[in-house]
């Protein structure tokens, strides 16, 4: 089926070229910062992780909102999804892939990684993120790659597969649940230390997922001559919808347990992110921006007339997708260190050798994407 | 030294048989118990036996060595200058590059005010003078170090002495264990420590090469390690050492009640950092 990858029209061969520029220049960045070492990035000994970990929790949680397409067909038989969802279970490969890179280029020795199976740690959470992780990563390719190819020969799926699809959901919510656990789990964090930031997570995850989902959705319908079809954007906008107050829901108990109990280090990273602390604000204003627009667009979402206009649709989408991209892409983790446990505010700033390495990843993830998606379209259209 | 030496046979024979009895997997995911890492280039000595009897509660086991240290403040505030003292002593010894910026800074022992070292403390109506002390802060080496239940590979790991050590060679740099430390006593090595000039010297060891401690190369986390480099040939850390006889730093096994850390502890009043994360932290301030 490969070979459908290598058939296209001309825009479609500018995109892919495109996107390997962008890599290829991330990728020599990447190189000077092999070369001198992470000191090439805005990160320090206060602010020891910045946004190749962020960028991979947000990944994470992209990868992990593929479920809410293959939950509602393979479980509920929910037929509308029947196009899309090969689309979902090939993005949660692209994210996934993504997390990889992120972390590959977050790593002070990457030669070393092996290390992590050479001596296999069950009590440290990021042994567990990397089994959860690649597993999720060879469930989706598995189910993706034979579902597709049963298409293909215009055959229905082999029964074997259906074991593995079955578990890709709970292995959904685990990725995600897992990724919380590094933060979560931390004495001495108290933004993190809450028993609320892997359903925060992961309801942020089915929020952002199929938002960009649909995004890209709308996107081909206009360039590849597929459509979704109503049943399933509209599908998408209800479960986008209650994702979206769950996950506004949930940051509002974290305001109200910090600011009601008057806790000092509760109250410290929110003072930090949503109105600055000891006169550093570096976050404040995009921290309010993710919020007014995370709560305009899910207030949006909520009046059938703008979800089934396709313009308001998408842009209600794009709102909350880039809000949550803020929220989760930025401020969760760099909120975690930023006000040290010392009380002490050390600012970040990202160089630009490390957001230049960020956006090769994410142009390299669009490559994945951008070629998976091209063969399983060029499938179904040939089967239509 | 005698008194050690008894202690540490006893220990050694003590922790091979805890050895045998293996904890189980669940305890261990509980526990944060590291394994023995033979390479440790920081320590030396390996972690052989050190798998804590289970017990049925979340507290843990004590280990009968734990290595602990009582720094006492008030001292250092009469002693000017003897804290750089101590902090020069311990990074002249580790090779701790020095590349006078905070966003590269390494650091394996410091000094910080008492606000800013005890924030959970009450700093409500303090005393005067109090937030002038100079507090030597340091690793705790934590009985329960989640720094330890963090690392992925087992690169930082509790010996059998209770210190907490780094293995240089198998740290990947992933840096979790810094996000786990609740005391930021750990440092990253954010490019080349052993960068040189043309003529052959270092650019970062202001105080020159010790040729009997190993360099770092980029990319791994360090910190303090209790010197036991020092240990093992009878001499105490470095800090300690340069503290002289003003008594400003006892250090010794906080679990043996005749040491006299045990009796230090047990006639004075001191405090923790961060008690309240359930570390165990193994040093202690009088304040
Ligand atoms: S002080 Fe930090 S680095 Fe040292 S043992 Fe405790 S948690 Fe680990
Ligand atoms: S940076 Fe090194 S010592 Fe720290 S958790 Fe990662 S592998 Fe372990």
């Amino acid at each position: 089926m490969l070979e459908k990858a290598l058939v296209g029209s001309n825009k479609y061969w500018a995109w892919i070229f495109f996107l390997l520029g962008v890599i290829t220049i991330g990728g020599l960045f990447y190189l000077y910062q092999f070369n001198y070492g992470l000191g090439a990035t805005g990160m320090s000994r206060d602010v020891s992780w910045g946004i190749y970990i962020a960028q991979f929790t947000f990944m994470v949680g992209v990868a992990a909102g593929g479920v809410m397409l293959v939950l509602p067909y393979y479980i509920h038989d929910f037929k509308a999804f029947g196009k899309i969802t090969i689309l979902g279970e090939f993005m949660a490969i692209a994210a996934v892939a993504m997390c990889i890179m992120f972390i590959t280029a977050d790593l002070g020795q990457p030669m070393r990684i092996m290390n992590v199976l050479l001596h296999p740690t069950p009590h440290s959470m990021l042994f567990w993120d990397m089994i959860v992780l690649n597993g999720y990563l060879f469930l989706n390719a598995i189910c993706g790659w034979v579902i597709l190819n049963s298409h293909n020969k215009g055959v229905h799926y082999p029964h074997w597969v259906k074991p593995f699809i079955y578990l890709s959901i709970p292995w959904a919510f685990s990725i995600h649940t897992v990724t919380a656990f590094l933060y979560c789990g931390l004495p001495g964090r108290h933004f993190w230390l809450t028993a609320i930031l892997a359903p925060r997570f992961l309801a942020s995850a089915f929020a952002a997922g199929p938002s960009l989902l649909v995004l890209i959705a709308m996107v081909l319908k206009r360039v590849a001559n597929f459509d979704a079809g109503d049943k399933a954007f509209q599908k998408l906008g209800t479960i986008i919808t209650y994702a979206a107050l769950a996950n506004f829901f949930f940051l509002g108990l974290e305001f109200f347990v910090a600011y009601y109990s008057r806790i000092p280090g509760h109250m410290h990273t929110l003072d930090y992110l949503f109105w600055g602390l000891d006169g550093h604000n570096n976050l404040v204003l995009p921290m309010r921006f993710s919020l007014t627009i995370g709560l305009i667009a899910t207030t949006m979402l909520l009046f059938p007339q703008i979800k089934r206009n396709e313009g308001t649709f998408a842009l209600s989408c794009a709102m909350l997708f880039l809000s949550l991209w803020i929220d989760k892409g930025v401020g969760m983790v760099l909120g975690g260190f930023v006000p040290n446990p010392f009380d002490r505010v050390t600012e970040y700033y990202p160089t630009v050798i490390e957001i230049g390495i960020s956006l090769a990843v994410w142009a390299a993830g669009a490559l994945i994407l951008t070629i998976l998606y091209k063969i399983a379209i060029s499938v179904q259209a040939k089967e239509a | 030294m005698d008194v050690k030496r008894r202690n540490f046979l006893k220990i050694a024979g003590l922790s091979a048989v805890a050895g045998l009895g293996a904890s189980s997997a669940f305890t261990q995911l509980l526990k944060g118990n590291a394994l023995a890492s033979e390479e440790g280039a920081g320590g030396g000595e390996t972690a052989a036996g050190h798998g804590a009897p289970e017990q049925g509660g979340h507290q843990e086991a004590e280990t009968a060595f734990q290595y602990g240290m009582v720094i006492d403040i008030p001292k250092f505030a009469a002693n000017k200058g003897l804290a750089e003292k101590c902090i020069n002593a311990c990074h002249y010894e580790h090779n701790v590059p020095d590349y006078g910026n905070p966003k590269d800074e390494i650091k394996w022992i410091w000094v910080d005010d008492y606000e800013h070292s005890f924030p959970d403390a009450s700093q409500y109506k303090r005393n005067a003078g109090l937030n002038d002390l100079p507090v030597l802060l340091t690793c705790n080496h934590c009985a329960n170090p989640p720094c330890v239940r963090a690392c992925p590979t087992q690169a930082t790991f509790k010996n059998d002495k209770g210190v907490v050590i780094m293995d240089f060679h198998r740290c990947i740099g992933c840096r979790f264990c810094m996000a786990a430390c609740p005391y930021g006593a750990r440092s990253f090595n954010w490019r080349n420590p052993r960068e040189q000039y043309a003529n052959g010297n270092y650019k970062f060891f202001k105080h020159g090469l010790n040729p009997n401690y190993p360099t770092r190369m980029r990319g791994v986390v360090e910190k303090c390690n209790f010197c036991p480099e020092r240990l093992a040939v009878g001499k105490p850390p470095a800090c300690v050492e340069a503290t002289g006889d003003t008594k400003a730093m006892v250090f010794g096994n906080i679990n043996d009640p005749n040491s006299e850390i045990a009796k230090v502890l047990n006639a004075n009043f001191t405090i923790q950092r961060n008690s309240a994360a359930g570390t165990k932290p193994s040093v202690f301030y009088i304040i």
